[in-house]
């Protein structure tokens, strides 16, 4: 089995900043694993404004702010990128088998940094009653539709729930021409940042529906439209509240969940800022869910010297 | 007339309340930093906004390619400057911050790219 001193898992702003700091801090053979054919992570469809003013004390966009890093990356000949290399398989004896196209390998790390990101919540997660017809998607996936792929997915949008992908899709789905019918939220303030509440929202007029939740979708092959109900700060719904929205499209943007199959299935326990296993590391949005690349770059930066330090 | 807004500068959302008479601005408060105060004036005299979309590109490494205004432009004009992005033709390679059209609408600002496309 190949030996390596540092294996990352993920090549987004989590894997590449404790891959610069792992590298800063002394170990000098790092193999970054991306499962992707670029490395950026979620940033590269993330086109919007909001990026590295605490960092770069600059107003980037997701691209921008990973394009930086990516540089750094590719100027440390000491970090070897792998790219279209999907982990599938991560053992306490810091063993970790991959996938590239054609092939499957095995390396055994003297010690990893897990940076696998997170995941969106989906429709199922909230138990929204109705049929299964087609036309609903979580914010992201809508978001890399638009931007990476270039498809519009609908036309007369509903967004339910007010994180921050919402908001950014509702305003991204009106600049291209989409007419974006509400933004239904349980709780009785948003979620996201306030400043996407009123860039995003606020600037095009659409209605956000606070107190409220959506309780049936409707639609036999594609999304018709949805009913919503009032509820009060328990969530209780208001009797005789009942009102319904058209639409085409549900976008889901309820939350997101750290992506840590392999940690578990390794049979490993994440602590305070570590994991159970001496010389495995977490960071990112894999570890705790971040408002700002900002945190993450800063955070990783840590885990990357632990790993350095740990190798030392 | 005393109005409420929030401030759009960074990821704090400061609540300014702005005292504003007839589309000028007499005074600014609960802003953290300069920026809230000039970001008051703004959104009374002329609210200005930067715009990011993505542009179809042919024959390059990206199908589609990440764009923005350098700075900022007006945000009545948003939907008529999406029109005009959508006529952009992009042909050949590009790095994040390289320009795409100079002087974009005779706003004073420059459509960029903002990520490599090869």
């Amino acid at each position: 089995m190949i030996k390596r001193d540092l294996v990352i898992v993920g090549g987004g702003p989590a894997g590449m900043a404790a891959a610069v700091s792992a590298y800063e801090n002394g170990v000098k053979d790092i193999l970054l694993l991306e499962r992707d054919q670029y490395l950026g992570g979620i940033l590269n469809q993330c086109v919007h404004t909001g990026f590295g003013i605490n960092y770069f004390k600059e107003i980037l966009t997701g691209p921008e702010y990973a394009d930086r890093f990516i540089e750094k990356v590719k100027n440390i000949p000491e970090i070897e990128v792998s790219l279209k290399s999907i982990v599938v398989g991560l053992a306490r004896d810091k063993a970790v088998t991959f996938l590239k196209p054609g092939r499957l390998e095995a390396i055994k790390a003297k010690a990893i940094i897990m940076a696998t990101g997170c995941r969106e919540k989906t429709r199922e997660m909230v138990h929204i009653q109705g049929t299964r017809p087609a036309g609903i998607f979580s914010a992201g996936l809508a978001q890399k539709f638009i931007n990476i792929e270039g498809l519009l997915p609908g036309k007369e949008i509903l967004v339910v729930g007010s994180g921050d992908i919402g908001l950014i899709m509702a305003r991204r789905f009106t600049l291209e021409g989409a007419k974006v019918q509400a933004i239904v939220e349980i709780q009785k303030e948003t979620r996201g940042l306030l400043r996407n509440m009123v860039q995003c929202a606020e600037d095009f007029g659409i209605p956000v529906y606070f107190n409220h939740k959506i309780s049936r979708i409707y639609g036999k092959d594609r999304v018709e439209k949805v009913s919503v109900l009032r509820v009060d700060d328990n969530f209780n719904e208001i009797p005789g509240s009942l009102f319904e929205i058209k639409c085409d499209t549900v976008l889901m943007s309820v939350g997101l969940i750290p992506e840590n199959e392999l940690i578990e299935m390794a049979g490993i326990r994440i602590e305070e800022n570590k994991t159970s296993v001496p010389g495995i590391f977490m960071c990112g949005n894999c570890f705790k869910i971040y408002d700002l690349v900002d945190r993450v770059t800063e955070d990783s930066f840590l885990a990357g010297k632990l790993a350095a330090e740990y190798l030392k | 007339m005393m109005k409420k807004m929030t401030c759009i500068e960074c990821p704090k959302g400061c609540r300014l309340i702005v005292d504003a008479e007839k589309g000028k601005v007499a005074g600014v408060t609960g802003n953290e930093c300069p920026k809230g105060e000039k970001y008051a004036i703004s959104e009374i005299e002329n609210p200005v906004r930067i715009l990011t979309t993505a542009v179809l590109g042919q024959g390059l490494g990206l199908k589609m390619i990440p764009v923005r205004t350098d700075k900022p432009i007006p945000r009545s004009r948003i939907f008529e400057a999406m029109r005009e992005i959508k006529k952009v033709e992009l042909t050949r390679p590009l790095k994040a911050g390289d320009v795409i059209v100079e002087n974009f609408m005779g706003l004073g600002v420059n459509l960029i790219a903002t990520r490599k496309t090869e």
